[in-house]
C-alpha cells in the first residue's frame, strides 16, 4: 500500500492526520447541532485523543521520518506525545462543568483544544525552524482563544488578551532568532544546523539567544514569565489546568529538542543561557510564591519554579539529563492536573473558591479532598517517597554528574524556600478552624484528584516504566 | 553608479525616512499613512532584487489589507495620544542610556565581528532564471511544502473559529431570518381577506393578526 503525498510518506503522520480531520468532523457536528451538542463534541473530543495517543504507540518502532527530515517521529516524540495528549483529554474532562452552565456552552472549545493539541504534536515532532513556527502558532492561537473563553469575565478577558499580545511578541522574537540562525548556517533543519553550527560563530549565537527567549516565554520561564500569573489567575480554572500541563509538555518538548539535535556542538553557549534562565526561574518561582493569596497565582508561580528544576536537567546536556527533563515532566503534569482538579472542587454554594484562607479547616469538611491537596503539595515540595522527589532527585543527579554542582545547590535551597508555601497551605487544611463545608465533588473531577494522589503516592512501588520509557526517549535525542 | 544602484538608495532612503516619521508623527492617522509608504518602497526594494511576486503581494497584503485596517481601528477607538506621550520627556534619560548602551554593545559585537567567506555561499535556494517568480514558488508551494502550506491552513482555520467563538452572541431578542419557515408560508397563511366596512376601517385584532 503506497500512502503517500507528493513523493512524502504519511505513515509517521498518521495520528496528525486523525487528530485534524477528527477535529474537523467534531467541529462540523457542533456547526450543524448546535449548542446542544457540547456535551456530545467533549466527550468525542476525548476519544479522539485518546485514539491518537493509541496510534501514536501502535506505528512502527524506531526513528520514522517524512517531509524530507522536517517530521521525525522518535521515542522522544512518542513519549512527549503521549503525555501532551493525555493533559488534553484531562483537560477536557476537567471542563466538563464549566461548559455544562447555559452561557458557557461552546462547543469550539473543545475543538480549539484538540487543534491545539495538533499544534502540539507538530511541535514535538518538528525537524525543522519552520515547522516549530508553525506548530507553536497553531498551538498558541488556540490557547489565546480558550484563554478568553469566559466572555462574561472582564478578567478571562484581559487574561486572552494579555496572553495574545505577550504570545505574540514572543513570537517575533523566536522568528528573529530564527531568520539569523538561517542566516549564518543557510538551512533551517536541525541536522543541518548541527553540522554547520560546529564551528560556531557570534551570528549563530545570536540566533540562538533570541530563539531561546521565544521559547523561554512559551514554558514560562524567567525572564519570560511575567504573563503567567495574570493568565493563571484570569483564564477560567480549567483552561489554567490546560495550560499547566500539555502545552509545557510540548514547549520543553521542542526546547530540549532544539537545544540538543541543533546545537550539539555549541553546548557552551546554550548551557550558560540555560544555567541562568533555571537559577533565575527557581529563585523567582519559589520566592515570589510566598506572598500569594490566590491559590491559582501560586500555582502559576509553582508552575515557573518547577519548570526551573527541569531546565536544570537539560543544562546537564546529557542524556541522563534529557530523561531526568522527561520524568520531571511527567510527574509535574499529573501532579499540577490532580492540584488544578483539586481547585476546581472547592466550590462554595456554586460559586468557585479560590484564596487560599478558603481552604482553612478542609481536613474536617472534606477530609478525603485535603488528603489528596495534601499529598499532591508534598509531592510538589519534592518531600520523598512521593512522585516528586523522584522528578527532583533525577534532574539534580544529572546536573551533578555534569559538574554543574553550584546549580545543583542552588536548586535544593531553592527547593526547600519552596517547601514552605507548599506545607503552609496543609497548615491552612490542617490546623486551621474550618469554614463552611464546601459543595459535594464531582464525579469526574473527584476522579482524577484520586488518580492523580494515588499515583504520586504510589508511584515508589513500581518506577521503573516512567523510568525506563524516559531513558529509551532521552537516548533517541543522541 | 547605474540605474538600480540609483533606485535603490531612492527607495531605501525613502523607506527609512518614513519608517521615523510612523514613530514621530504626532498624528496617528498620519503615522499609519507612513506605514504604508514604508510598505510602497519595500514593495520596490523587493522588485530591485527581482522578487516581483513578494512585491505585488506586499503591496495587495500589506497596503490594502493590514494598513487600511490599521487606519479603521485608529479612527473608530479615538485614543488619546497626547495622554500616551506624557510621560515621553519624564522616561527620555533612561530610555536615551539603554539606548546608547545597547549601541554601544552592537558596535563593540560588529567591532570585532568578521563575517565568514563562506556565508556569502548560505544561499540555498538560488532564484531560478528561467522560470518566473510565481510559478516556481507554485512549483514547490503545493509539492515540496505541502505540509507547511497545510498546517499554515490550519492555522488560519484556528483563527476563524476563535473571531467567531470570541464575538458571536446569540441574542434572544434578535429576529433571525428563517428561510424554512418563509418558504413554507402559503397564501391561505401570508394573506387574509378582510370586509372592510365603509368609514369604519379595519379594527385593531384583525390587523394584529394579519400581522402574524
Amino acid at each position: 500500500m503506497t500512502f503517500e503525498i507528493a513523493g512524502y510518506q504519511l505513515l509517521p503522520v498518521l495520528p496528525e492526520l486523525l487528530l485534524l480531520t477528527g477535529g474537523m468532523v467534531l467541529l462540523m457536528i457542533g456547526a450543524y447541532g448546535g449548542q446542544r451538542t457540547t456535551g456530545l463534541v467533549t466527550v468525542l473530543a476525548v476519544l479522539l485523543l485518546g485514539a491518537t495517543g493509541a496510534a501514536v504507540l501502535m506505528l512502527p518502532a524506531g526513528r520514522l521520518e517524512t517531509f524530507g527530515g522536517s517530521f521525525v517521529l522518535d521515542d522522544f516524540a512518542r513519549f512527549m506525545k503521549v503525555l501532551a495528549l493525555g493533559g488534553s483529554a484531562i483537560t477536557l474532562i476537567l471542563s466538563r462543568e464549566f461548559l455544562s452552565e447555559p452561557s458557557r456552552r461552546i462547543f469550539e472549545f473543545a475543538v480549539l483544544v484538540v487543534l491545539s493539541s495538533a499544534g502540539m504534536m507538530v511541535l514535538i515532532s518538528a525537524g525543522d525552524l519552520i515547522m516549530v513556527y508553525l506548530g507553536l502558532e497553531l498551538m498558541s492561537l488556540a490557547l489565546y482563544v480558550v484563554a478568553a473563553s469566559n466572555r462574561e469575565d472582564p478578567k478571562s478577558n484581559e487574561a486572552g488578551m494579555k496572553y495574545f499580545v505577550l504570545g505574540a511578541l514572543s513570537s517575533g522574537m523566536l522568528l528573529y532568532g530564527a531568520s539569523l540562525v538561517y542566516g549564518f548556517t543557510g538551512t533551517v533543519s536541525f541536522t543541518g544546523i548541527a553540522a554547520a553550527a560546529k564551528d560556531g560563530s557570534v551570528g549563530l549565537v545570536f540566533g540562538l539567544v533570541f530563539l531561546l527567549a521565544g521559547l523561554c516565554f512559551k514554558v514560562s520561564a524567567v525572564p519570560f514569565h511575567m504573563w503567567t500569573p495574570d493568565v493563571y489567575e484570569g483564564a477560567p480554572t480549567p483552561v489554567t489546568a490546560f495550560f499547566a500541563s500539555a502545552p509545557k509538555v510540548a514547549g520543553v518538548a521542542v526546547f530540549v529538542r532544539v537545544v540538543l539535535t541543533a546545537f550539539p556542538d555549541v553546548l557552551q553557549q546554550w548551557q550558560q543561557i540555560v544555567v541562568f534562565v533555571a537559577i533565575a526561574s527557581m529563585a523567582l518561582g519559589s520566592f515570589a510564591a510566598i506572598g500569594q493569596k490566590n491559590i491559582k497565582r501560586l500555582m502559576a508561580y509553582s508552575a515557573i519554579a518547577h519548570i526551573g528544576f527541569a531546565l536544570v536537567g537539560l543544562s546537564a546536556g546529557t542524556a541522563e539529563g534529557a530523561q531526568g527533563v522527561l520524568v520531571y515532566i511527567a510527574i509535574y503534569v499529573v501532579m499540577t492536573l490532580g492540584a488544578f482538579s483539586v481547585i476546581l472542587a472547592m466550590r462554595r454554594n456554586g460559586q468557585a473558591i479560590e484564596q487560599i484562607s478558603d481552604f482553612a479547616g478542609l481536613s474536617r469538611t472534606n477530609p478525603q479532598l485535603a488528603f489528596f491537596f495534601g499529598m499532591l503539595m508534598f509531592s510538589l515540595a519534592g518531600i520523598p517517597p512521593l512522585a516528586g522527589f523522584f522528578a527532583k532527585f533525577y534532574v539534580f543527579v544529572a546536573a551533578v554528574k555534569a559538574g554543574l554542582i553550584a546549580l545543583a545547590v542552588i536548586g535544593v535551597i531553592t527547593s526547600v524556600v519552596g517547601a514552605y508555601y507548599y506545607l503552609a497551605i496543609v497548615k491552612v487544611m490542617y490546623f486551621d478552624p474550618p469554614k463552611t463545608a464546601v459543595d459535594p465533588v464531582r464525579f469526574e473531577v473527584g476522579g482524577v484528584v484520586a488518580a492523580a494522589g494515588l499515583l504520586n503516592l504510589l508511584f515508589f512501588v513500581y518506577p521503573a516504566p516512567l523510568i525506563s520509557a524516559a531513558g529509551v526517549a532521552a537516548k533517541s535525542l543522541f | 553608479m547605474t540605474l538600480p544602484d540609483l533606485f535603490f538608495y531612492l527607495y531605501a532612503g525613502v523607506c527609512i525616512a518614513s519608517a521615523v516619521m510612523v514613530i514621530v508623527a504626532r498624528n496617528p492617522v498620519h503615522a499609519v499613512l507612513f506605514l504604508i509608504l514604508v510598505f510602497v518602497n519595500s514593495a520596490g526594494l523587493f522588485m530591485l532584487m527581482g522578487a516581483e511576486f513578494l512585491a505585488l503581494i506586499l503591496v495587495i497584503v500589506y497596503v490594502g489589507a493590514v494598513a487600511v485596517l490599521f487606519l479603521f481601528v485608529i479612527m473608530m477607538l479615538d485614543i488619546d495620544f497626547k495622554q500616551l506621550r506624557q510621560g515621553f520627556l519624564r522616561y527620555l534619560p533612561f530610555g536615551l542610556t539603554v539606548g546608547v548602551v545597547f549601541l554601544a554593545e552592537l558596535l563593540l559585537l560588529a567591532g570585532g565581528w568578521v563575517v565568514r567567506p563562506s556565508v556569502a555561499k548560505n544561499v540555498t535556494a538560488p532564484i531560478p532564471t528561467d522560470v518566473g517568480n510565481t510559478e516556481a514558488l507554485g512549483l514547490v508551494l503545493y509539492t515540496t511544502y505541502i505540509h507547511y502550506f497545510q498546517i499554515a491552513g490550519v492555522v488560519l482555520l484556528v483563527s476563524m473559529i476563535g473571531a467567531i467563538v470570541l464575538t458571536m452572541r446569540h441574542r434572544s431578542s434578535v429576529k433571525r431570518q428563517n428561510i424554512a419557515a418563509q418558504n413554507a408560508r402559503s397564501p391561505e397563511t401570508a394573506i387574509a381577506v378582510r370586509k372592510v366596512t365603509s368609514g369604519q376601517g379595519l379594527r385593531e385584532q384583525d390587523s394584529a393578526e394579519w400581522v402574524q
